[in-house]
């Protein structure tokens, strides 16, 4: 059955006005603070605008007026679903203009909690497409697995999503190792039981996929057309992965899959998803089989703030310590533009340096922001259901897209 | 001396009989309204177990009151009427969901003889009754004047009106078996209805996949997971109660809930053998028919919070597929099935 527009039910010559309706920013399925202006014939969208904007907060600008230690937490509130993914690209692309040498457990840790990080927006992302589709179990159960997540961040960092806990140079504190054990644990037990057993209720179920296959069908060009990265780039069969193609930290050391889709459609995007979760799951094995005993920061004093103990020997580590808490480290003159995969896509980092204690320029390139621009493109002769089902499959956080 | 014989002697034929009915309703939808409320705290709790949460468990010994906490909260908060809505119809659509959800359960046989309206037509009215349901939602819907609503009456009108034919031709074979239009006679038809044991036309190979098709066609009748489309919160916010406010909006809520009860009392009596024991063996008999027919009740409301807590929402045009495309076919077939069948065996050819 097509549902295209031009073939849907006529008016028999008088002139109808197509219904408009405001989805959001209000909205249950709204995912946060969209505003979609759908034009509507019957329940075909033939028209549908996003508008975005609503949580814009002045993130890039307000980057300008901090030292680049002080706006690193900025990059916790942009995707709060992901925290750390977005912390990740930053401290890559401080740490490509200072130059500086990363240790390697620092680089295990990162990839370890960057991948745990990843099944932390996963579990929320596949738990409300699920839910926008109309079932309801699977999210709370995912939402457990979360949790577990959330609590492994707050064990590392104190925080429990805004956690600032890379920094330049590594990373703030060394784990317990009790927590790499725990984390061990839970990926063996919990996680597959859980996970396995809340997909189990959706993945075969027909209405479920009665919902999602066919709906939004992109194609390889049109993938690259509209700048899709991450799970919808992989959805429409394009084995494109920045930690595969560009790797950085241990990704070259470790060995995943990236998994693809077929068709290009909502389902593939979801289980691209739900097998991401597994390789996220494989990587964190083998970063904590792997890892090695060390640092956790730079040694570079201009850097990486000195130990404690350190301070109470020698002058020179207080001078680091008082200049770093209050000038913040220099960064050299230069520009940069780091990406890194992050779990929704790609999300870049353009740094601009003067030379100061500040960034001259940070633009931030959000990966919800070119999903969006699609929105209506692969809306277009779908069901206003669908539109919840397509938004769901797109994986949008408005602290990222809005900035 | 019958209950309305004791009232008519001492309060005249017309009085006494008026007085007796009055006080019977009353028993009906007193323990009704009472059972929705702690129906609604069985299914969030159900809900809960199965979503791994704990579910209302703050008021009274086990959260057994929340409902009638939320009941008090309602009814304490202002009714909001949108300026832009229609008055009269605006609050008349609510009264008429709750109405007809009360006025149904007059021919509901609870027990041998327990019946308020023992007519002999009780089938077609029930259908009547429950038919008019839609009109509270399209009311509402057309009288909030706003958009989600309207876009909610739609879908009811075409959900309803879509499951209802199915409904009736499920029902036409259970008459066609029954010889009856009589709820009392269709569940005394049931006994010994299988092997001259099993008690109910579920148990009879040529009707259970009608007892099937009634299940899911209630389920859209009475818009439950995963035919709620009328209140699916991801499209349409809260559908056609989007507007509704305190109590205007409670009475949906007790009206929707007194119509699922409905629906799981109708699968025990049209399929299941009513107040009769599954079995027909003596022993059984000995616990009250009510108690039976409680039971069936429970487990059918078990099903559909299970079904509620499992499955995704259809989309329109699946739903609408699946009522004319596959229901429609398969109970005209079954009723054409079941009609042959009949008169080969009972009326000789």
């Amino acid at each position: 059955m097509s549902l295209q527009p031009d073939l849907a039910p006529t008016n028999a010559g008088e002139d109808i006005q197509n219904y408009t309706i405001n989805f959001g920013p209000q909205h249950p399925a709204a995912h946060g603070v969209l505003r979609l202006v759908m034009e509507l014939d019957g329940e075909i969208v033939e028209r549908l605008d996003p508008h975005v904007g609503l949580l814009h907060r002045g993130t890039e600008k307000l980057i300008e007026y901090k030292t680049y230690l002080q706006a690193l937490p900025y990059f916790d509130r942009l995707d709060y679903c992901s925290p750390l993914g977005m912390e990740h690209s930053y401290v890559l692309a401080v740490e490509k203009l200072l130059d500086c040498e990363v240790p390697l457990r620092a680089q295990y840790l990162r990839v370890l909690f960057a991948e745990l990080t990843r099944i932390c927006n996963h579990m929320l992302n596949l738990g409300s497409h699920v839910m926008d589709v109309g079932a309801m179990t699977p999210n709370l159960w995912m939402f457990e697995l979360r949790e577990d997540c959330l609590n492994f961040f707050e064990r590392a960092s104190g925080a429990r999503m805004h956690a600032a806990w890379f920094r330049p140079g590594g990373v703030h504190q060394d784990v317990p190792l009790k927590l790499l054990t725990d984390i061990g644990d839970w990926l063996d037990t919990r996680l597959p039981e859980l996970f396995e057993d809340a997909i189990s209720l959706v993945a075969d179920n027909r209405i479920f996929k009665q919902r999602n296959v066919d709906i939004a069908v992109v194609s390889k060009e049109d993938a690259i057309k509209w700048g899709f990265s991450g799970p919808m780039i992989r959805g429409a069969g394009i084995p494109w992965d920045i930690r595969k193609s560009q790797p950085y930290d241990v990704y070259d050391r470790v060995e995943f899959d990236i998994p693809v889709g077929t068709k290009g459609d909502c389902y593939d995007r979801f289980m691209v998803r739900v097998e991401e979760v597994r390789q996220s799951a494989r990587i964190m094995k083998q970063c904590l089989r792997d890892m090695p005993e060390g640092p956790v920061l730079t040694e570079d004093r201009k850097v990486a703030p000195p130990k404690r103990g350190e301070m109470k020997q020698s002058m020179e580590a207080l001078i680091h310590h008082f200049k770093l808490y209050t000038e913040g480290f220099k960064v050299p003159e230069g520009s940069v533009y780091v990406a890194t995969e992050s779990p929704k896509g790609e999300f870049g980092v353009y740094l601009v340096s003067d030379g100061t204690n500040k960034p001259y320029r940070c633009k931030i390139r959000p990966t919800a922001f070119s999903h969006l621009q699609a929105m209506d493109f692969m809306s277009r002769g779908h069901m206003l259901a669908d539109t919840t089902a397509i938004l769901g499959a797109l994986d949008i956080v408005f602290g990222e897209c809005d900035r | 001396m019958t209950f309305t014989q004791w009232f008519q002697s001492w309060g005249g034929e017309a009085f006494g009989w008026f007085l007796a009915t009055t006080v019977l309703i009353l028993m009906i939808a007193l323990p009704l309204m009472l059972a929705v409320a702690m129906i609604i705290y069985a299914d969030r709790k159900i809900w809960a177990a199965m979503a791994l949460r704990r579910g209302p468990n703050v008021v009274g010994p086990l959260g057994l009151l929340q409902s009638f906490a939320d009941g008090l909260k309602v009814m304490l908060q202002e009714t909001i009427i949108p300026s832009a809505a229609n008055r009269g119809l605006f609050l008349l659509a609510p009264i008429i969901t709750f109405t007809v959800a009360l006025i149904v359960w007059a021919v509901i046989p609870f027990g041998a003889g327990m019946v308020l309206a023992d007519i002999n037509v009780g089938l077609l009215y029930l259908l009547a009754a429950s038919s008019l349901g839609v009109y509270g939602v399209i009311i509402s819907g057309w009288a909030s004047n706003s958009k989600y609503p309207f876009y909610s009456a739609l879908r009811a009108a075409a959900q309803m009106v879509s499951y209802e034919v199915s409904i009736g031709f499920v029902l036409i074979s259970v008459v066609l078996w029954a010889d009856s239009f009589n709820l009392s006679t269709i569940v005394l038809a049931q006994q010994a209805h299988v092997l001259g044991f099993f008690n109910g036309f579920g148990f009879n190979p040529l009707l259970f996949p009608m007892a099937v098709v009634f299940l899911i066609s209630a389920l859209a009748e009475t818009a439950r997971a995963p035919f709620d489309l009328t209140e699916a919160e991801s499209e349409l916010v809260a559908g056609y109660q989007t507007e509704y406010s305190s109590m205007s909006f409670a009475l949906f809520w007790l009206g929707e809930y007194a119509n699922v009860i409905l629906m799981c009392a109708l699968n025990a009596i049209l399929f299941w053998g009513g107040w009769l024991p599954p079995v027909d063996w003596a022993p059984l008999y000995a616990v009250p028919g009510i108690i039976w027919f409680f039971s069936k009740i429970l487990i059918f409301f078990f099903i559909f919070s299970w079904i509620k807590a499992t499955v995704p929402r259809f989309r329109y045009d699946q739903l609408m597929r699946l009522g004319w495309k596959i229901f429609l076919p398969i109970s005209l077939i079954w009723v054409f099935l079941v009609s042959g069948y009949l008169m080969l065996t009972r009326y000789g050819g």
